[in-house]
């Protein structure tokens, strides 16, 4: 996955005000998608469909008390080629379960204004993106960072496995998962 | 129970899910993985390296020292990518 950040490396920066969690509100599905639940709008999905996001980005901002907006998308990369498409398994209902409990956490370690985290599942060809994180703040650091922590933890907490198919007709092998994003996501207990 | 399987553990054992009656004994995750590391060769294929299997219970991510008890659904899968 090609990784377009719109936002800066925050990893020496973090938010002064970032506070120890050790729970999120429950998830209930009436949560979902933004309009019930306690704290701030969220929009959690879990897909087939392509993403719009500049539609996904527009919605979080604009009310006036925004003044920041930091999206990241993750793309699939075609690995110089070789690859056909990416396949993203998934566990129905534990997938937004834990974006969800993700993104209470954001929500309650930064003062943001509201948040998207929609990822996509099936077959996704090179250039299509997988993953769009949104976060909307008043100021830029609650905004980049709450939008890095929640992409950290998309791909250590949520469950989604990838599996490559290759343009020469076979189907490789599932991705391994790496160190480097056990060790992203660590960094934020560390604060 | 019921038992969910995902990725490579999924394939390996060649089924999605199945419901299984615990033995006595089969406790906390650590004995379930043990418990069907032994049912055959597809479940020692799957769970060669139980230490790096991720387990959740009923949607929750949990360590291997859970115990099983009140369990719905445990969902038995490798170390995530997505993102």
């Amino acid at each position: 996955m090609a990784e377009t950040r719109n936002s800066a490396d925050l990893s020496a920066t973090m938010y002064d005000g970032a506070r120890e969690t050790g729970h999120s509100t429950g998830a209930s599905a009436s949560m979902k998608d933004g309009s019930l639940g306690p704290g701030i709008p969220l929009d959690i999905r879990v897909q087939a469909e392509r993403i719009d996001v500049g539609a996904v980005a527009s919605r979080l901002a604009g009310s006036g008390a925004v003044g920041a907006l930091v999206t990241f998308t993750g793309y699939c990369r075609d690995e110089g080629g070789r690859l056909k498409a990416l396949e993203l398994e998934h566990y129905p209902g534990m997938a937004e379960r834990q974006i969800e409990k993700i993104a209470r956490e954001a929500e309650e370690r930064w003062p943001i204004l509201g948040c998207a985290a929609i990822h996509r599942y099936g077959l996704i060809a090179p250039g299509d993106e997988i993953v769009l994180v949104a976060c909307s703040s008043a100021h830029r650091s609650a905004a980049f960072e709450a939008a890095s922590f929640l992409m950290d933890f998309m791909k250590t907490s949520a469950p989604f496995w990838k599996r490559e198919h290759l343009v020469d007709g076979t189907t490789g092998g599932w991705v391994e998962s790496k160190d480097t994003d056990d060790a992203a996501a660590d960094r934020w207990h560390r604060l | 129970m019921k038992l969910a399987y995902f990725a490579w553990v999924r394939e390996r054992i060649g089924i999605a899910e199945e419901e299984v009656a615990l033995p006595a004994g089969v406790v906390t995750v650590g004995d379930l993985l043990l418990w069907l590391k032994g049912r055959g060769e597809t479940y020692d294929a799957a769970l060669q390296a139980p230490e790096i299997i991720r387990v959740a219970i009923d949607h929750e991510h949990v360590d291997h020292s859970e115990p099983l008890a009140g369990a719905r659904e445990v969902a038995i899968f490798p170390p995530m990518t997505g993102g």
